[in-house]
């Protein structure tokens, strides 16, 4: 579905990503772990060109999207759902319409059918009744939750979570990850950046360990957690675990 | 006792006749209240087309600072930023009147909505975009990740939230606005400031017209002012909910 083909990004002298490859299967979760400053947020955010890279391509649904139109990437992010950190809901609009808004505006849905939907959609996450609050009135994990029910009114075919859990308060960790394994059970195709080890193995169907802008290593989780070939991921888990 | 009423008395007649002579006497007051009604008709479109220009130069700046995108509208706003605020309204206004329409039987309240306009607008483009700039980058990323394109991230994400953080700001502008209209009279348009002059220059009178005219300009600015303040509260309740 996504095909990596050796991704490089360099901000001024300083490389972030020194060639990346690797092919995300449809159905995929994809858990990337690694130490801070190691590239990965920057790998996620090359997928969907929030960042455009320096060299190498990103190949999706059969396109290069490191040669799309400016146009032909806004078709594309709508079927790459993304969830940040620091969630990025609309703080000026109500839960619904943080919601409904690019959908009716991209004239995806009417506004019926978009209200249906979020209706549907708070309801699956247990939010229904926050519908007409605005994001300043919910808790941290409620305002990440919303944040993935906004990506998947756009039908998504892959959802890309840059560390969803980081800026939560620890009791709110937990209801976060239990929406995202919901998601990866109904057979979302999933890359997540995190450090929530439990999640990766327990989701995961592949981890990837990047380093230094690079992939280290990469297994399916029982093998990557029980048998670390590299030191580093040794050490790292070692810290982490 | 007697004879300090009857000093006072004379005073009080002495200036009955004067207020008489200044405002009553041939209808003079209408000078104040035609003056009056110029400048709030100056003041009002002034803002109008202050704040039409101001948003689009504002558009144009951020833009430019976000995508690299628009260098050559760029750079044009650049310019009239620069020579707009680097040289005095007054000095414009006559630009406009003797030199641009030298040649041209014009209305002169129309000269001095256009002065004032594109001089307001100048100002507010800076308050819009320290406005744009002020939103988190993380919004404009939110956008373009649901598939929403700059214009539509502009127009539906971004502005709201600048608008309502740039508001007490433009209401401010206005006040300024209103008072600097003030130097109209330099193209002998009959605003309030001028009216007053021309009071005084037909009762030899100095006094109460020209205080007449500051008190009329303070009413003005300190309701506008309180109104600004109430708006503000406001703002921060909706803020804090």
């Amino acid at each position: 579905m996504i095909e990596v083909k050796g991704l490089k990004k360099s901000f001024g002298d300083l490389d972030i990503l020194k060639g990346i490859d690797t092919t995300i299967e449809k159905n995929e979760k994809v858990v990337i772990i690694g130490p801070s400053g190691s590239g990965k947020s920057t790998f996620l955010r090359c997928l969907n060109m929030l960042e455009q890279p320096t060299d190498g391509s990103v190949i999706f649904d059969g396109k290069d999207l490191t040669k799309a139109s400016e146009k032909e990437l806004y078709k594309v992010r709508e079927k790459m759902g993304m969830v940040f950190q620091h969630f990025y809901l609309f703080p000026h609009l109500t839960i619904q319409k943080n919601l409904t808004l690019a959908p009716t505006k991209l004239k995806i849905m009417s506004k019926d059918e978009a209200d249906e939907k979020a209706h549907q959609l708070l309801q699956k996450i247990g939010l229904e009744q926050k519908a007409h609050d605005y994001p300043s009135q919910l808790s941290g994990g409620q305002k990440q939750r919303i944040a993935i029910a906004r990506s998947l009114m756009m039908n998504p075919e892959v959802m890309l979570f840059d560390e969803p859990t980081s800026a939560l308060d620890p009791e709110m960790v937990g209801e976060v990850l239990r929406l995202m394994k919901q998601l990866a059970e109904e057979g979302m195709t999933m890359v997540v950046v995190t450090h929530e080890m439990g999640f990766a193995r327990e989701v995961g169907s592949r981890v990837l360990f990047m380093e230094d802008g690079l992939i280290m290593e990469e297994n399916e989780p029982q093998e990557f957690f029980s048998n670390p070939e590299s030191p580093r991921l040794k050490e790292f888990l070692s810290k982490v675990l | 006792m007697l004879l300090q009423n009857e000093a006072s008395r004379s005073f009080d007649n002495e200036f009955l006749q004067k207020l008489y002579d200044t405002f009553i006497y041939d209808d003079r007051y209408m000078y104040l209240v035609n003056g009056l009604k110029t400048t709030l008709i100056i003041t009002l479109f002034a803002v109008l087309l202050g704040m039409v220009i101001g948003f689009l130069v504002a558009t144009v700046r951020a833009t430019h600072d976000k995508t690299g995108k628009l260098k050559i509208l760029n750079v044009i706003a650049n310019i009239y930023l620069t020579v707009i605020r680097g040289t005095p309204v007054m000095v414009q206004l006559l630009i406009i009147y003797y030199v641009i329409f030298a040649s041209v039987r014009i209305d002169k309240t129309f000269v001095g909505i256009l002065a004032f306009g594109i001089n307001s607008g100048a100002y507010v483009a800076e308050i819009v975009r320290s406005g744009i700039m002020s939103i988190d980058a993380g919004q404009f990323e939110a956008g373009a990740s649901l598939g929403l394109n700059y214009p539509r991230t502009m127009m539906y994400i971004i502005m709201p939230q600048a608008f309502k953080n740039i508001l007490p700001a433009l209401a401010n502008e206005c006040i300024v606005l209103l008072k600097e209209t003030s130097v109209a009279g330099y193209i002998a348009l009959e605003d309030l400031t001028k009216g007053g002059d021309i009071i005084r220059s037909v009762t030899y009178e100095a006094f109460l017209p020209l205080i007449a005219v500051a008190l009329i300009y303070l009413i003005i600015v300190v309701g506008l002012s309180s109104l600004v303040r109430k708006l503000e509260r406001r703002l921060k309740k909706s803020d804090r909910g």
